[in-house]
This record gives structure tokens, sequence and C-alpha cells, in this order.
């Protein structure tokens, strides 16, 4: 697999293997699932993240990229509704299909969160209860959005063998998978729900390189045969640069740039851009 | 960074913790309180005499007036003086009690983590028997032998208290081992000891004061136990716990005898308890400002 | 697992030997002849000579020692010089009515300490936050003699709600007799349906339980507290929320299950304690249990009797922490599977 192709062409992407992607009549744009708008993430006076605009439409897979510390995390906690128990207030607009988010009673966000928007994290080896079978939480997961138990089980079932694990991993606790086990069942998880959005923080910043790759490869499946919307945030340009349909580049808590991936890369318009591209590690000089 | 101001994680952390942190200033304030009443008590005392060997027989077992705040007691003495007094005792215990644990058990603690090998495990095992002796027994056993006076009080519960030090020392000098810096000290041939003072000592200082200042409420508590059941201070000292037990018969018709010397108590172990409490929130290394 | 469990309790077995080891080592140090207080107070030298080789004392300690090692698994622990009886029988009467009272404790301790402490988790900073901080200082800070005092003067005296002292009311004796099978009035009377006298030793056992109770309250509510926030600021918790598990639940449910283990063990840590240092409890209320015997034995020097009490104590100890190891192996899968 190619893992550094700055400055050549993106590869090409693999075939359509859509079977239930929703139907969009040909030529019309896909409709876009998560509409921010003017947010700002705010700790006090400190700002700690601000996106003027970011679309994630059905089907596609939008990329944030930036350094560590420039907000990309509040941006999914903000998303998700939760920056309030990290002390933090939100101000902008979040719309999911239409519909606004902020100011959303914390019972009905209660209802969107992991059902209609899902999230992965960065470090699977900590994210989930080290007391717990990975497999009970994804049943309870499903049982609180209303399944019943034998629901809840075949769908777990179904969604692992979606993210290639055997079902029968779910019986067993966090220690005994190691870190892209546990991120593709994390993934799996998602999956379960049905969720529109998937939110992806920093998925594969913790894990080998070839299993990372195994990760990009569910998430574009995810994207193709499911339709969802991926936010995929990284510090990693490469990795973006692969996956993504666009990107939108983050810097000290701005979005300073956005657009189609290709476009990005082969004309970068802001300096910050410029020097993210010259950073990144070539293979072979 | 301007060199003149020089803050140190654990002062940043002190600062912030202390504005964020009522208890550390409510026990704070509370045991700064007893220190001054226990340092002017002759000044503080209406009836300083009465927390000697004084007795007034003609006026036994008054309730709480304007000039006994805390009534007066079987033998006519002031309890409001004693009280204040008594400032002077339990806290001076706490701290000559804990002065000998730690000297006896931070050495063996070191040692442990020196020695390694047998000389850890025999130190180790030793610690364990003398915390799985029940410490009372002990203290009542060393105050049968020894005639009772706040002497051997001290001397028994600091045998019971020191093998926590050696515990807590022994466990810093084994957590600190297994640093990945520390490995790189041995790696460059640096002695065993010198690990042990330059890194496990510095680091141990932060849990030691969370330790010594949530024991020293323990240690009060125990000492005025012992003076309860008549084994620590005598009469006519105005050691609270011995107070308490001295009006234990007339407690129902008297009861000021013995409340007010026993809320001192509560009071008293209450202030480090929460001064104690509230420095290990302050201090604890994961809870040093990061997030 | 096995070699762990194994390990552990010869570790167990070497602690409690030290134990035995160092109380003849302090019962010699202690001045007082055992063989003059069994012989009694008005016997000759020859009597007390006698006695003396009777009960063994005039062999060299190691050999006491040793012989006590090979009585105490056949069930000999001595006999009382006091009350002339198998200690193990002496402990055996004596044990139960402690441990219906630390039991009793232990319960209340944690069915108080546990949702208080979970509460001020949730809602940390708070004015509640704060109220039961302080509450679980003042419940570590209590002592333990006041307390009972202030208890017995403003329920039993004052109010007149509860009964001052003892385990029942004596008088039920003769209209209510106790059949003593387990030697614990509550639950004796329980299981014969004795309703009467049930509710005699279940009021008699209120105060006394409640005293005890005031520590191990306070430190399983600090305990509870201190492991759930540090939980809650851990990934897994904030993955949970972002799953759409309601507050109440990401706390209650998710984080409270890792603070068991540190909660457990604190419990049992706090058993071994209650037993001894319960006996100001028992002195004040006329509770006839393990304290008031091991405070008899010491003031009358019946060393037979002191061996057998910190024998007992510390074999309780030691089990405690061994079960405490166990099961937080059992609870925490990372122990387990490492």
């Amino acid at each position: 697999m190619k893992m550094c192709f700055l400055g050549g062409q993106s590869p090409p992407k693999p075939p359509n293997r859509g079977a239930t992607r929703p139907p969009i009549p040909p030529g019309a744009p896909w409709p876009v699932k998560l509409q921010v708008r003017d947010l700002e993430v705010r700790f006090g006076e400190r700002l700690a993240a601000s996106a003027p605009a970011l679309d994630v439409a059905a089907g596609e897979i939008v990329g944030l990229a930036g350094e560590s510390g420039s907000g990309k995390s509040m941006t999914i906690q903000a998303v998700l509704g939760l920056a309030g128990t990290m002390g933090a207030t939100v101000t902008g607009s979040i719309k999911l299909d239409g519909v606004e988010l902020t100011g959303m009673s914390p019972a009905r966000l209660r209802a969107i969160r992991g059902r209609r928007i899902a999230a992965i994290f960065q470090s699977p080896g900590l994210a989930f209860n080290p007391v717990f079978r990975v497999g009970a939480i994804v049943t309870r997961t499903l049982r609180l959005h209303g399944l019943s138990a034998a629901q809840a089980r075949e769908r777990a079932g179904a969604a692992m063998r979606g993210v290639l694990l055997s079902p029968d991993l779910l019986h067993r606790y966090p220690s005994q998978l190691s870190g892209g086990q546990l991120q593709r069942v994390a993934i799996a998880l998602a999956l379960a729900l049905r969720a529109d959005v998937l939110l992806a923080d920093e998925p594969t910043s913790a894990l080998d390189v070839t299993v990372q790759a195994e990760v990009l490869e569910v998430l574009r499946e995810l994207r193709d045969s499911r339709g969802m919307a991926i936010l995929f945030v990284s510090h990693d340009l490469a990795v973006i640069a692969e996956l993504c349909d666009r990107v939108a580049i983050m810097r000290a808590g701005e979005v300073v740039e956005q657009g189609r991936t290709e476009e990005v890369i082969a004309a970068p318009r802001h300096d910050y851009t410029r020097e993210l591209l010259a950073a990144v590690p070539r293979l072979g000089g | 960074m301007t060199a003149l101001t020089v803050r140190t994680p654990r002062v940043t952390a002190l600062r912030r913790a202390v504005r964020a942190n009522p208890l550390i200033t409510v026990g704070g304030a509370i045991a700064a309180l007893i220190f001054l009443v226990a340092v002017f008590a002759p000044l503080l005392a209406p009836y300083p005499a009465d927390a000697g060997s004084a007795t007034h027989p003609e006026m036994t077992l008054l309730p709480p007036s304007l000039h006994h705040l805390f009534g007066t007691d079987q033998v006519g003495r002031d309890v409001f003086s004693r009280v204040l007094y008594g400032a002077r005792i339990s806290p001076v215990i706490a701290v000559l009690v804990l002065f000998i644990a730690c000297a006896a058990g931070i050495p063996l603690g070191l040692a442990a983590g020196y020695f390694g090998g047998a000389a850890d495990e025999v130190i180790m095992r030793v610690t364990d028997v003398f915390l799985a002796f029940p410490s009372l027994l002990l203290a009542l056993a060393f105050a049968a032998v020894l005639p009772p006076s706040l002497t051997s009080l001290t001397i028994a519960i600091a045998i019971t208290w020191w093998p926590w030090y050696t515990r807590l020392i022994r466990g810093q000098a084994a957590s600190v081992a297994g640093r990945p810096y520390v490995e790189a000290c041995r790696a460059l041939g640096i002695p065993r000891r010198r690990i042990l003072l330059r890194h496990v000592l510095p680091n141990s200082v932060t849990p030691l004061i969370i330790q010594v200042s949530l024991d020293f409420g323990g240690v009060i508590l125990t000492a005025s136990a012992l003076s309860f059941l008549g084994l620590g201070a005598q009469d006519p000292t105005p050691e609270w716990g011995l107070m308490v037990a001295e009006g234990e018969n007339y407690f129902t018709t008297a009861w000021w005898v013995v409340t007010f010397p026993g809320l001192a108590i509560l009071l008293a172990a209450l202030a480090f308890t929460l001064l104690g409490d509230g420095l290990r929130d302050a201090l604890d290394p994961r809870r040093l400002p990061s997030r | 697992m096995t070699r762990y469990v194994i390990r552990r309790v010869a570790l167990a077995l070497v602690v409690v030997t030290g134990v035995v080891i160092l109380t003849f080592v302090i019962a010699d140090v202690v001045p007082g002849d055992p063989a003059a207080t069994w012989a009694g107070p008005h016997a000759s030298a020859a009597q007390v000579a006698r006695a003396r080789q009777y009960l063994g004392l005039d062999k060299p300690l190691p050999v006491r020692i040793a012989r006590y090692f090979g009585g105490i698994l056949t069930g000999n622990w001595g006999i009382s010089v006091h009350t002339h009886n198998p200690v193990l029988s002496d402990i055996g009467t004596a044990a139960p009515a402690t441990l219906e009272l630390v039991i009793a404790a232990l319960i209340i301790g944690a069915a108080v300490g546990i949702p208080l402490g979970l509460a001020a988790a949730r809602w940390p900073g708070s004015i509640l936050d704060h109220v039961i901080r302080v509450g679980s200082v003042l419940g570590v800070s209590m002592p333990v003699f006041w307390f009972a005092l202030i208890l017995q003067l403003i329920f039993a005296d004052r109010l007149r709600l509860l009964p001052v002292a003892g385990q029942y009311d004596p008088n039920l004796i003769f209209t209510h007799p106790l059949v003593a099978r387990t030697q614990m009035p509550v639950v004796d009377a329980a299981i014969s349906g004795n309703w009467p006298m049930f509710g005699s030793t279940l009021s008699h056992l209120i105060l006394p339980a409640l005293v005890v109770a005031a520590y191990p309250a306070g430190v399983v509510a600090r305990m509870t507290r201190a492991q759930v926030l540090d939980t809650l600021g851990e990934t897994h918790v904030q993955m949970v929320r972002s799953l759409g598990f309601p507050e109440r639940t990401v706390v209650s449910t998710f984080a409270l299950k890792l603070a068991w283990n540190p909660v457990a063990a604190t419990l049992a840590l706090v058993f071994a304690y209650s037993l001894v240092n319960t006996f100001l409890v028992e002195s004040i209320f006329d509770w006839p249990g393990l304290g008031s015997y091991a405070a008899g034995s010491v003031a009358t020097l019946d060393t037979p009797a002191i061996v057998g009490v910190t024998l007992f104590v510390a074999i309780a100890y030691v089990i405690c922490n061994l079960v405490v190891d166990l099961v937080q192996a059992a609870l925490d899968p990372r122990i387990r599977l490492t």
C-alpha cells in the first residue's frame, strides 16, 4: 500500500461496492449531513476551536488536519454536544440533517448521540472500560437506543463481520484485544447503531502502519456501501491525503483553508498549508 | 520565563488548590487556631490554675455560664480553661509520635529499597507482622508494662505507627526503581545509594507530607482513646480524652464535662484530616494542572 | 493464578507465625505471673509452683512457642488463667458478638458511604459535594468513645427512643428465651422466629452499630468519591458519554464498577481494624464481645488469653487481606490475565 505519494497522483478509488447506498438522483450533490457554521469553543475567555464553515455530506470523508493542540478534538466534542463536560462553552450552529443541535435539550441530544452521530477515539485501548467485556458495551448501547436483547446481539454480530472481525471477539475484555481490533470494534459499534455520521478523532495515530491500513479500508467501506458521512481528524497529512475527499486545515483553533483534497494539495492557498505539506517526509527524498 | 520568580509546580499547584479548595482553608484555619490556643493558653484561659492541680469543691458540676463558659467539672475546675490547655498536649503527642515513626520507619524503608533481596524480604515481613498486630492490644500491653504517663503513651503509639512509613518509603523506592530514568542511571553505573537519596527521597516528600497530615488526626484520636482508658495522661493533666473519661459517670446530669473536651478532639482531628485531604488533592501529581 | 494464591497463602502463614512469636515475646516481657493468677490470690508458694508446672511455664520460651504452634492446629489454644476455660471456647463465645456489631456497622457504612461518594463525584464542586466531603471527614475524625456517649445521651437518656446498653432486654429472657445457635443475638432471634426478642436485639444493636459505622462510612465515602472522580476523567468514560448514555448511568454503572476494587479492599481493612478497636464501644454499651475480652485479659495479665485474641485478630486480618487480593483478581480482569 502506498504510504507516501504526495507529489504524485492519489491512488484510484476502490470500486463501488455499494448495495445500500441511499438513492440519489444522478448528478445531484450528496445531501449534507453535518453542517457547522461559526462554531466557537471557548474555555472561559480562551478560544480553543473555531470553524466558520464545515460541511460533511453523506458518502464522503472530510479530513480535519492540523497539529496537536489546534483544536481538532474540541471540535469533535462540540459536535457531540459534550464540550460542556470538559468545561467549555459552545456558540454557533451545528446542524444534523438540517436540525439544529446547539441548544437542544439534553434528552434529545442523548438520543442522537450514538444513534445518529458516533465517534471513535485515538487510543482504542483506553476507550473501552477495562472491566467490561467489549460485547457488553456494544449490546448495552444498542439496547439503550431501543433494540431488544436478541436484536442487539444479532446486530452486533453482523457489524463485527462488517469490519472483518469474528463475533466471538465480543466476549473478550479490552486487554485481550489488539489496538487495531479494538478500533474496529469501535467502528463496528457505529455500524451497528446505523449512525449517519462518524466522527473519527485520530483513530489511527496510535496504531502500527499495517493495522492503520486495515482501519482506513474499513472506513472507506463505510463511506461507499453505507453512505456514512465521516469527519476524519488527524495530524498526519499523509493519511488524510490518502483517505479524504475534502480537507480542512486547522491552525491554532481556526480553519485556515478548505477544499477538495486534490486541489488543496496541488495548490495550497494558505502559507500554513504549504508549511504542513512541506513537512511531510517523503520516501526516497 | 523570568529568572526572578521561581515557581515550582508544587507551589503553583498549592496556590491554585488553596483558591479552589475551601477545605484546605478551613482545615488550615482551624489548625492554626489550635496552634495559637496552645501557645497563648495561659493568656486566654480565665482560670489557668484549674488546668493544674487546683480544685474548687464548692463549685462542682456547674452548668455553662458567663463565668464558666463550659461549666465546671466534678472537682470544680473550669472546663473551658482545661480544654484550652489541652491544646498543648494532644498535638504535641502527635508531633512526637510521627517524628519517631518517621525516624524509625523511613530508614528501614530505604534500607529495604537499597539492599533489596533478602534484607528487603525480611524487613517487609517484619513490617507486615507489626501491621497485622492489633495495635490497640500492643498499646494496652505496653501500658501494662510501663507506668501510665504521656511518655509511655507516646512510645506505645509510635511503636504501632512506624510500619506505615516503612511501607510508604519502600513503595516509593519500588515505583521509582521501575522508572525509565532510573534504569538509565543504573546503566550509567550510578550507585543505588545515590539513586535512593537523589531520586527516591525527593519523590517521597509529597506523599510523606500528605500521610503525616492525615495521620496527625489519627494519632490525636488514638492518644485520646488511650487516655480515656486511663493508659496515658493522669489526673490532673488536662488531656481531652482523660477529661471525657472523668466526666463519664456524671454524663447524664452534667453533659458539659464530656461534650466540650470531646468536641475539641473532634475539631482537632477534623482540622488536620481536612488539611491532609486538601493537600492530597493539591499535590497529587496526577491532579497537577494539566487538563 | 494458582501460583499467585499459593504464594499469598504462604506469606499469610509467615505473618501469622511472626505475630504469635511477637506476642509470646511481649507477654514474657510484661511483668506479672500468669501462674500466680491461675492459682488465685490466696495460693501458697507451692501451689503457685505447681500451677507453673501445670501450665508449662517452667519451660524455656522457644519450647513454649513450639508447643503452642502444635496446639493451634489441634484446636488447643491454651487455657485462660483467669476464667479457667479453654481460650478457644472463650473466644468462640465472645467473637460472635463483636462480629455481629462489626458486620452491622460495615453494612451501614457501605450503604451510606457508597451512594454519598457517588453523589459527590457526580456533582463535584457543588454544595452537596462539599457537605459530603466534610461529612466523611467528620466520620473519620470522630472520637469513637465520645460519639458513643453522645448518642447514648441523646437517644437513650433524653429522647428515650433506644435502649442504653446491653444486647437485649434482660426481662425478655423469661418470656421469650433466646436459643443460642450462632451466638449472635439478632441472627439467633431471627432464625428461631422469636420476634419480640428480634425487635429487642435489633433496637439494642442500633446505637453501637451506628457508632462503629461512623469510621467506615467516612472512609468508604471518601474512597468512592476519589475513585469515581479519577475514573470520570478517563477516555472510556467520554466514550460511553458519546454513545448517548445519561450521566447517571455513566457514573453509577460504568465508573462505579471500577471503584468496587479499592472499596472492597478498604472495607476488608476496616473490618480487621474494627475487630479489636470496638472495645471502647463495647465497654460503653456493655457489649460482651472480643474487645471486652481482650481488655479483660490485658488487665488480668491472662497471657494465654492475650495470645489467643491476638492470634485470632491477626488471622482475621490476614484472611481479610487474602480475600481482598483474590476478590480483586476476580473483579478486575487486568489482574487475572497478566
